[in-house]
């Protein structure tokens, strides 16, 4: 796979499923999205034909603000899979999002050790592909 | 029916090595299985319950055929380290519902001459959840490294508390001649050790080693007739803890289901426990099973660790044959859980021996904690 600016990117990437198509689309239009099941209302993340709490398949997508707290994170100093090993350090969180679910995410755009629980943070895009955006953090 | 209290571990062995080039994964089984069923006073003729993990997804038949074994029960749960505590539990279950009446359980690894790297070799992106996951590069140490960060901020727990763990851990393996690291270590060193991922630095994290082990179980009366004092399973429970639909508390760990359960089961509480062999992947997987499993509220584990407490001689030696941290790990750790404890309470342990241990707690923990991971508790009783 080629980035945009045609350079190699050797770091995974998503494998698009039918049942995560509409959230990958929404990342590539640079919108964050969340479920929520129009039976019994629960949000879900990461994204899913059925609705976890009552198996309804009766889902909408809600476009998330994009802002958050790091509920947690990790600076990683040690990642032997290439593409990871050549962006050391770098920080691996949980953040949560306004709209009360919590995803796995890279804080990107500030010094590694700033980082705090805690701290507002806001989404970014990042294209990788034409196809994969993925959804990072910057202090907000 | 109940199936507590009516079935025994008979067999344990430790496989001696902790580097093994020479050697295959199978033929470390097969050495494991010689050495449990010898233990036991059994033949391999006499198995006809198979339990292993960690061979590939269809492994146990040729381990099977490497063995020559013709079960008439087989197990190879896949719940990462922990698969072989939760073997136990399933074999208590099957030989006293008369599915089996020997059951053997096998483990064998050369992840260290092989030169595997587990805790920062990456992830992998198969199922649903981890393509939400695997592009922002969690390794397994740093997913553990979330829960211990995470836990540092709501309750203070400190890196010198989490570091006591493993100088625990260190002082037990300096007293096993087979432990891979017996060197004395201080809470200065392990702090002065690299940061691997913050807040676990490099002596925060297991080893990876060759290494095996077996186990032999069976009724608790034929027990009675073979060669060691009878280990009975007294209790037992699983769990299995995840992102539930976003928004899970990451310090709710699977040992808080599967230990208060198991406990109930066996019809004793964690004051009763002589002593306690944890899946120490990392020091914080100790420090939030203690809380899991009772012995300290939630939040406590670090205080609770520290002053020796878990320490041989303390109130609730942890891990005395020095763990995953100093003695082995082979990438999956909870066979040796039951092989140190089963060692305990037959009165086998030599240097570390617990005086007068009479009841063990055992849990293991699989997979990655602050991710998707199993938890097994098994109550043992010794005679």
């Amino acid at each position: 796979m080629s980035k945009p600016d045609g350079t190699s990117y050797q770091k995974y990437l998503p494998r698009i499923d039918e049942e995560s198509r509409g959230y990958w689309e929404a990342l590539a239009r640079h919108e964050l999205h969340v479920q929520r099941c129009r039976d019994c209302g629960a949000k879900r993340f990461y994204p899913r034909a059925l609705c976890p709490v009552c198996l309804s398949a009766a889902t909408e997508w809600v476009r998330a603000s994009g802002r958050g707290t790091v509920y947690t994170f990790t600076v990683t100093y040690q990642n032997q899979a290439p593409g990871y090993r050549d962006a050391l350090p770098y920080v691996l969180a949980v953040v949560d999002l306004a709209e009360g679910v919590r995803l796995m995410t890279n804080v990107v755009d500030c010094a590694p050790e700033a980082v705090r629980i805690g701290m507002p943070v806001e989404v970014l895009f990042e294209d990788v592909t034409p196809e994969v955006s993925l959804p990072k953090f910057r202090p907000a | 029916m109940s199936i507590w209290r009516k079935t025994a571990v008979v067999g344990a062995y430790e496989h001696p090595t902790r580097f093994a080039p020479h050697m295959t994964p199978f033929q470390i089984h097969a050495e494991s299985a010689r050495g449990a069923l010898a233990d036991a006073g059994l033949t391999i003729r006499d198995v006809d319950g198979f339990f292993t993990s960690g061979v590939g997804p269809i492994g146990i038949m040729s381990l099977a055929q490497h063995l020559d074994l013709r079960p008439c029960y087989l197990d190879a749960q896949s719940i990462g380290g922990s698969s072989f505590v939760s073997h136990c539990l399933h074999a208590a279950a099957a030989i006293a519902g008369g599915l089996c009446a020997v059951a053997l359980v096998t483990y064998g690894s050369t992840a260290a001459s092989e030169r595997f790297a587990i805790g920062t070799g990456g992830s992998f992106a198969t199922e649903p959840p981890d393509h939400f996951e695997a592009p922002f590069g969690p390794t397994i140490v740093g997913s553990y490294a979330l829960v211990a960060q995470r836990h540092m901020h709501e309750y203070g727990t400190t890196s010198e508390q989490l570091a006591e763990i493993a100088v625990t851990m260190r002082r037990h393996a300096s007293l096993n001649p087979h432990a891979k690291y017996r060197d004395p270590i201080t809470v200065e060193d392990v702090i002065a050790s690299r940061m691997i991922s913050s807040p676990l630095h490099l002596l925060d994290c297991c080893m990876i080693s060759d290494g095996g082990g077996a186990l032999v179980l069976t009724s608790a009366e034929r027990a009675r007739d073979l060669r060691k004092p009878p280990v009975l399973i007294l209790g037992g429970a699983e769990a299995v803890r995840h992102g539930e639909i976003g928004t899970r508390d990451l310090l709710d760990v699977a040992a808080f289901q599967s230990g208060p359960l198991a406990f109930r089961r066996a019809g004793v509480t964690p004051g009763d426990v002589d002593m306690c062999m944890v899946y120490d992947s990392y020091t914080i997987t100790v420090l939030t099973t203690l809380e899991g499993l009772g012995f300290c509220p939630r939040g406590e584990g670090g205080a609770f660790s520290a002053g020796g407490r878990i320490g041989l001689g303390g109130a609730l030696p942890v891990n005395t044959d020095g763990g995953g941290l100093s003695s082995n790990h082979p990438g999956m750790r909870g066979i040796f859980l039951v092989i140190e404890a089963t060692r305990q309470l037959r009165g086998e342990a030599g240097p570390v021996q617990v005086r007068d241990a009479h009841l063990a707690c055992v849990h293991g923990t699989g997979g990655m904690l602050g991710q998707r991971h199993s938890g097994v508790t098994l109550i043992l009783g010794g005679t």
